[in-house]
């Protein structure tokens, strides 16, 4: 199967040319909801362990507010965005303009988590609608769920697909900055996930097959 | 020689053995179950991460046991045994398989947690590795860690603080 997993310097371009459309995408929304200038950076692509990826994230026990949606349609896969639990509180509290909510330690209010679970739906929605249009495929995302949890208990929801078929994760990931201030700074990562069947049929939709 | 600060990190879809003093750990299990075989005895104990409930699903060459229940607990029974074991003296626990995310969605592939665990006590009754005790289920992460200074998994979780079982 591994032969599924190695990618030529184009598809890899397609890939990230992928992340970029999409993540420019969720960041517009994401800088007209907060009205203000959002940065991304450019995605990358990576082909790793299932612990590199964890390891890469902060570590498997580190914790995260994370949102998580399904995608289905004509691909399949999984989709994240997380951020730091204080900095998920921060942009919350921004958007509802309620200071008390937060996602330090639990109870968390049901208001505070469906505001954070409207965001992921509106990030992830316009990445992924972004990701249709290009590709002209039919790209489902789910009803988004939200977890606030230890990085390896999260992210291992997006690699039950590829686990059967690979040692290693493939993911594109892109990283946004919010520097509203100098000591008000948001870091929020999205990962994109395909499932292993996927590839081919984004490669093939883009006129460009393996 | 193991020290008695020695701390063996379990991946995912890994295995690692403990002799004697020093600690055994696997990190953020969600839907993965954590499965600790032990011989008290001689002091050894086995700890597999495992992602998957069976090993038939796989299509390729290199199969990873430590990745399915069926064939990751079995791996670590042939270590434990390799290393002065006695099969009569072995027993489990197991921690993890959580479901992380609630979608509205039946979506089988998200049932994994609980196909995991199942699958995890069915190999270890066929085995007639008694399952002393266990913390599955549920919606939380955890992080498990095991001595034989107390002989006790310990399950850190986020949301719900530390258990001993």
């Amino acid at each position: 199967m591994n032969d599924s997993f190695s990618f030529s310097s184009l598809h890899l371009d397609i890939l990230k040319e992928i992340g970029n459309i999409g993540s420019g995408n969720a960041t517009t929304s994401l800088s007209a909801l907060l009205n203000r200038k959002i940065q991304m950076k450019v995605p990358e692509v990576n082909i790793v362990s299932f612990d590199e990826m964890m390891d890469m994230t902060g570590g498997p026990e580190k914790e995260i507010a994370s949102i998580f949606v399904k995608i289905q349609g004509d691909i399949s896969g999984s989709m994240f965005f997380v951020l730091p639990p204080h900095e998920a509180s921060m942009l919350i509290r921004e958007m509802t303009g309620n200071d008390d909510f937060h996602f330090q330690s639990p109870p968390y209010s049901d208001l505070a988590v469906s505001a954070y679970v409207e965001l992921g739906n509106i990030l992830c929605g316009s990445y992924l609608s972004a990701l249709s249009d290009m590709t002209n495929l039919n790209i489902q995302p789910s009803v988004p769920s939200a977890a606030f949890d230890m990085v390896g208990a999260i992210l291992t929801a997006g690699l039950v697909e590829i686990s059967q078929v690979a040692d290693q994760a493939i993911f594109i990931e892109t990283l946004l900055l919010d520097e509203k201030d100098q000591y008000d700074q948001m870091k929020g990562q999205f990962f994109l996930l395909p499932d292993p069947n996927s590839f081919d049929k984004i490669f093939n939709a883009l006129g460009a097959p393996r | 020689m193991e020290t008695a600060g020695e701390i063996v990190k379990v991946g995912i879809a890994d295995i690692g053995i403990l002799k004697g003093p020093g600690k055994i750990r696997t990190s953020g299990l969600g839907s993965c179950v954590g499965v600790l075989i032990y011989d008290l005895r001689e002091q050894l104990a086995a700890l597999v991460h495992i992602m998957l409930p069976d090993s038939s699903s796989f299509r390729g060459d290199n199969l990873n046991r430590a990745k399915y229940a069926d064939t990751g607990i079995r791996e670590a029974i042939t270590l434990l045994k390799q290393n002065g074991a006695r099969s009569h003296y072995l027993k489990a626990k197991i921690a993890g398989g959580a479901q992380m995310f609630q979608l509205s969605a039946a979506q089988d592939m998200m049932r994994i947690g609980p196909r995991n665990i199942e699958a995890v006590k069915q190999v270890l009754s066929s085995l007639r590795i008694p399952l002393i005790s266990e913390e599955v289920g549920g919606s939380n992460g955890r992080t498990i860690e095991f001595s034989f200074v107390t002989g006790m998994l310990t399950i850190r979780t986020v949301n719900e603080g530390i258990k001993e079982i």
